[in-house]
């Protein structure tokens, strides 16, 4: 048991490290496609070369966070075949199809028209020139519609049914797997790219106005990035709110663990900020928190949109206590029913693998009526104890904290930045300002990453919600191998890194030297 | 040959052309990009020819040879772990 454990939790770490480290790069294209193509746009406006020279610039840090970044996800397929093989089997075709596409879509799409973005300057038309920008944006962000649509199967699984013949799921509906959470999942992602970007071009042009350096191109980024890192963030917030709802409907465990929420209750406040307890427990007396500043009603609203609505915390949910629409208190499955009936369904499993066996036609039927009876519980057959399937409250609340005030310090970074670059002058002689934009640059990625955080640790110990934890989920594999990987693609993820920082440091400063100014106007 | 399809082949001929002749030029000209390329491939080498060779086989596909005994196995595992 120990060294699954070890394989468990090292597999794990491995998974988020590249995930992590993957997740540097893809918001930043997400966004930064978009920005370039509206300056591209605005160039074939109004044919002023000032637009032309701000889209080549930022053409060309998109161009080294692309070369940095591409294929960095293909690591998170290599760690699915060999460490999580139980998993891709049993996922079947529901996650393959999603990956599928997105691997023709993102190689077909990009490798056209990012080739003719960054070659085709001259030599094609200028329209199918903003085409191919536009194209590339539209490829990077329908490339992550697949990922994030089957990374919210395994949130919300749906469109499929178990065949124990195969021993996996097989989907039934496609239009399925399109669900709420992946709507809001995929918008919120997106969306947040651009925020991200919109800071990435505000961080950098501070530089210049520090710098004192083509000032005008610089006002010039500032306005294109804080306008779309604006609309961005203000539609994070909106999907986020949506991503709320759909946790309280589909993972209320999630939710309760974002707030570090015990007991619940109706019109429910939401922490501010505060200090969860570690020594809670779903099943002892001890405060949720060190300490606590709460918003009155706060959760009730965010996660039903209703000010007086019952929102369960974990020790309700393991004990099967909820509320219904009309406020009526329900008993759902407890936690402890759930292993039982998980436990259950493996039963039925094997009687369906023996009479199987012995060819026994009506044997085989009875025991998959049964397990369709018991499977949405399957997973929970793997727990010994309700404790094991409560996820790390602490680094769930905390995340989620680090996400939302990050975020709301970015709107008014936002507000900030526009108010005083339409203000003439203001934001070129405030010299503590740039100095804060510039400093706020990594903060966003630490914001985006907590966001991923908050999903993916929020949901353990699933890698398919209810029907597949992670130890169900792990290969027969060693330890030492995961180990070794695992500071292998440490090294060469912070070689990849340390690579794109100083290429893009490079070519900023490089840049700096340039007068990027035909037209000074702005 | 019929002049309709002399002009067809012409022309997919000289799309064919401009479409070397983009990636061509393309690549020839490039200043930060040779030390990007050089990263893919290096970045591209790693990841395929001693990452995936080495360390990630995909246990499945490269220890069963058809997909009843995939399955087999996987319900093995899945009914052994606790």
């Amino acid at each position: 048991m120990d060294d699954l454990m070890t394989v468990v939790d090292w597999s794990r770490w491995q998974f988020a490290l590249t995930a992590i480290y993957h997740w540097l790069f893809v918001p930043l294209t997400l966004g930064l496609s978009l920005i370039v193509a509206v300056m591209e746009s605005l160039y074939l406006k109004t044919k002023s070369e000032k637009w032309l020279a701000a889209t080549k610039f930022w053409m060309t840090l998109f161009g080294i966070n692309f070369a940095i970044g591409v294929a960095t996800g293909i690591i998170l397929e290599f760690e699915f075949g060999t460490n999580w093989s139980n998993y891709s089997w049993f996922v079947g075709d529901i996650f393959g199809a999603p990956l599928a596409i997105e691997g023709l879509l993102a190689f077909f799409m990009e490798a056209t028209f990012v080739a003719v973005m960054f070659f085709g300057w001259g030599k094609v038309s200028p329209r199918f020139h903003l085409a191919s920008t536009w194209l590339t944006w539209l490829g990077a962000s329908i490339s992550a519609l697949w990922i994030l649509v089957a990374n919210a199967w395994m949130q919300y699984p749906v469109g499929m049914e178990f065949d124990p013949g195969q021993m996996r799921n097989v989907m039934d509906n496609f239009w399925a797997l399109f669900s709420g959470i992946a709507v809001n999942k995929y918008m919120h992602a997106v969306f947040s790219g651009w925020a991200l970007s919109g800071v990435f071009v505000i961080g950098v042009s501070a530089w210049f106005l520090y710098k004192k350096r083509n000032v005008p191109f610089a006002v010039r980024s500032i306005k294109v990035g804080g306008w779309i890192g604006l609309i961005g963030l203000l539609l994070t917030m909106w999907t986020g709110d949506g991503s709320a709802v759909e946790v309280t409907k589909h993972q209320p465990m999630k939710l309760a663990a974002m707030e570090g929420l015990y007991r619940g209750g109706y019109s429910q406040g939401i922490v501010a900020a505060g200090l969860v307890n570690p020594d809670k427990t779903w099943n002892n007396d001890e405060d949720e928190y060190l300490f606590d500043i709460t918003v009155p009603y706060g959760l009730s609203i965010l996660a039903k949109h209703d000010l007086n609505a019952f929102v369960p915390g974990i020790s309700d949910i393991v004990e099967g206590i909820d509320v219904n629409e009309n406020g009526d208190t329900i008993n759902t499955v407890s936690y402890a029913e759930r292993i039982k009936l998980g436990k259950l369904s493996h039963e039925a499993l094997r009687e369906y693998d023996l009479a199987r066996a012995r060819n026994d036609r009506a044997a085989m039927d009875a025991a998959e009526q049964k397990l369709r009876e018991y499977y949405p519980y399957f997973g929970y057959g793997y727990f010994d104890s309700v404790d094991e399937a409560i996820p790390p409250v602490g680094v769930t609340f905390y995340s989620f904290r680090v996400m939302v005030i990050l975020g709301s310090y970015f709107l008014l970074f936002f507000v900030v930045a526009l108010f005083l670059v339409y203000k003439k002058d203001w934001l070129q002689r405030m010299k503590w300002l740039q100095i804060v934009a510039m400093v706020s640059v990594p903060f966003m990625w630490i914001c985006s990453e907590a966001g991923w955080m908050v999903a993916e640790v929020g949901r353990q110990p699933w890698t398919v919600q209810d029907l597949l934890p992670t130890k169900a989920a792990i290969s027969e594999i060693s330890s030492a191998s995961v180990i070794t990987t695992f500071w292998l693609f440490a090294l060469i993820f912070t070689v990849l890194l340390v690579a794109e920082v100083s290429i893009m440091m490079r070519q900023i400063g490089k840049n700096s030297t340039k007068n990027l100014e035909i037209d000074n106007s702005h | 040959m019929n002049p309709n399809t002399r002009s067809v082949s012409a022309a997919i001929s000289d799309t064919a052309n401009k479409i070397w002749h983009l990636y061509y030029d393309g690549f020839r000209s490039m200043t930060v990009g040779r030390t990007l390329w050089l990263i893919i491939i290096v970045k591209v080498v790693i990841f395929f020819g001693i990452m995936k060779l080495l360390f990630f086989p995909d246990l499945l596909k490269t220890n069963f040879d058809n997909d009843s005994q995939r399955a087999d196995h996987v319900r093995n595992e899945l009914l052994k772990k606790r």
